[in-house]
């Protein structure tokens, strides 16, 4: 079981990851002929809750998010994919934060490029063709600059929040 | 300490940047032959030839001459009458969607694919 009080936090923060990936449809694509070129603004409440707390909230976070984002707005499909993006890019900044080598940005440009990367992927198996992989090229380059922008938010936020008392598991 | 880590995230960056590189080598490197040469005068399609089958021709129009060599799966121009000759010192090609241009006859050498 968890505790009421990291239950309510993991809670409120998923809350805010799915407001901000549904702010984010309500954008105009920002380039339509390569989907999955976005901002990725939910990738902000997974680096804050990484840097925060630990792996294990980041990924009940995560996870919480994709699941109910894919059940409202998508389907079966888009859940393979996004869980594959999501299982990809937490697994890596969790790894690149243990390292203690990046930044939060170096973090977030990892993340960002893996979610694409998984659901590259995944494409691919679902479809089996490989020339998906093409894609990966400019999602590579989207994602180091959504990546750098996502990172640059979520070092502002970590470092207001850690004045909060109670601001901790 | 924070500088470091700066040089790592550009490091990360470019180590990206050089994957990205790399799906654009392999995928341009394991482009498909072709099988067919068609040759465009004037954005009219003029002839076409199996580049299988090793040939040299002479593409006349008017004035005009560029001597298409076919040979070994590739296309190459050996002669022109242009004044650039830059068609001559474009490389054999023999993959599908390659083309070699000569502006200033109008020509346009493309491998398709039956």
């Amino acid at each position: 079981m968890l505790k009421p009080k990291k239950l309510t936090l993991i809670g409120l923060l998923a809350a805010l990851a799915i407001i901000l990936s549904y702010v984010e449809m309500l954008l105009p694509p920002i380039y339509a002929a390569i989907p999955g070129i976005k901002l990725g603004l939910a990738n902000v409440v997974s680096i804050i809750v990484l840097y925060t707390f630990t792996v294990k909230e980041t990924a009940l976070v995560t996870l919480v998010r994709v699941l109910t984002v894919a059940l409202i707005f998508g389907n079966l499909m888009t859940l393979a994919y996004s869980i594959a993006g999501a299982v990809l890019s937490v697994c890596v900044m969790a790894l690149l934060k243990k390292t203690n080598l990046f930044s939060t940005v170096g973090v977030s440009i990892a993340g960002g490029v893996c979610h694409n990367l998984g659901q590259i992927l995944m494409a691919i198996l679902i479809t089996s063709t490989a020339e998906i992989g093409y894609y990966m090229i400019f999602l590579c380059i989207s994602g180091i600059l959504s990546g750098t922008l996502i990172g640059i938010v979520g070092a502002l936020v970590i470092k207001y929040t850690k004045k909060f008392k109670g601001w901790k598991l | 300490m924070r500088k470091n880590k700066v040089v790592n995230d550009i490091l990360l960056i470019l180590g990206i940047l050089s994957l990205a590189l790399a799906i654009f080598l392999v995928f341009k490197l394991n482009l498909k032959n072709g099988n067919l040469v068609k040759v465009t005068v004037d954005n009219q399609v003029k002839h076409c030839y199996n580049i299988n089958k090793d040939t040299e021709v002479v593409i006349n129009n008017g004035k005009n001459t560029n001597m298409l060599v076919i040979k070994n799966g590739t296309v190459y121009i050996s002669e022109a009458n242009c004044p650039d000759k830059i068609c001559v010192a474009h490389r054999a090609i023999s993959k599908i969607g390659e083309t070699i241009v000569c502006l200033p006859h109008k020509l346009v050498v493309e491998i398709t694919e039956e």
